[in-house]
């Protein structure tokens, strides 16, 4: 990917990302968001992550944010003005951001000489035979474990948005 | 071509502003929000180091990260519908059930 290519899609990521925190509307905060998964997903795609960019595309894109925007539609939110209080927490959060992203320049200035070079890489360096040749093999314990939390979540988030009934048992602490 | 430092120092704002969001903003789906910006910072790391390595680990790594994601999602946007059901606020400090 060419400089001013990477440095225009960076551009509008943090664009996207500084939308997230400051807009006052939970849905443009949404929009922002999304606009910063794409553009991610476009520079994995640069990247020659191709599959990795596309299933960020679908499931990040797509599936979550999707998800998001029903709730924020099942709350029925509206516009909030940006809360006053916590002065004390606000400019301690900011102190540590500030500090932690001066701790990572410092290190990006003096790189280790490793990664200041892209490697050569194969032809087929991000398609999906590679990575499932990856997931199948080195990672296999983990993959499967993937599969219970995967379960876990669609128990989870059942028993969680469950309406409980009256005189029933089920999703902790859920009298409408 | 961009280095790899360059996607890193990317990464790192990305990170940071996602902080700088569960830090600031009080709504917990905002609060949620920056919390997929954060993985999703770690996410574009992970993949230019893999591009960096000429190796396919950090892409699987990846993947592991939106499963989690993905159901991390799920759940938590089920503890918040439910806490909505119970509280009518989606405002952090006003939920403070279990708060000592």
């Amino acid at each position: 990917m060419p400089l001013w290519l990477f440095i225009f899609l960076a551009a509008l990521a943090i664009i996207g990302a500084a939308g997230v925190v400051l807009q006052r509307h939970p849905v443009h905060s949404l929009l922002s968001l999304v606009m910063t998964l794409v553009v991610i997903a476009v520079l994995f795609i640069g990247l020659g992550a191709a599959t990795v960019g596309f299933l960020q595309m679908i499931v990040y894109a797509g599936a979550i944010m999707v998800l998001f925007l029903f709730v924020i539609w099942l709350l029925n939110l509206q516009s909030q003005p940006l809360e006053p209080g916590h002065l004390a927490l606000k400019f301690l959060g900011s102190l540590g951001s500030a500090a932690l992203i001066a701790e990572l320049l410092l290190f990006v200035v003096h790189p280790p000489p490793a990664i200041t070079q892209n490697r050569a890489v194969a032809m087929d360096f991000g398609s999906i035979g590679r990575l499932a040749q990856s997931l199948f093999t080195d990672y296999l314990i983990a993959f499967e474990a993937t599969s219970v939390l995967l379960l876990v979540g669609v128990i989870g988030g059942v028993a969680l948005a469950r309406r409980t009934t009256a005189g029933g048992g089920g999703a902790p602490g859920g009298t409408p | 071509m961009a280095p790899p430092s360059y996607y890193m120092i990317l990464s790192a704002v990305l990170f940071c502003i996602g902080v700088s969001g569960v830090l600031l903003r009080r709504n917990v789906l905002i609060i949620f929000m920056s919390i997929e910006l954060m993985l999703n910072a770690v996410n574009l790391a992970f993949v230019s180091l893999s591009r960096a390595w000429g190796s396919v680990d950090g892409q699987s790594i990846v993947f592991f990260v939106m499963t989690v994601a993905a159901a991390e999602a799920a759940v938590g946007l089920g503890i918040i519908l439910a806490t909505f059901r119970n509280r009518a606020t989606v405002n952090a400090d006003e939920i403070n059930l279990m708060r000592w």
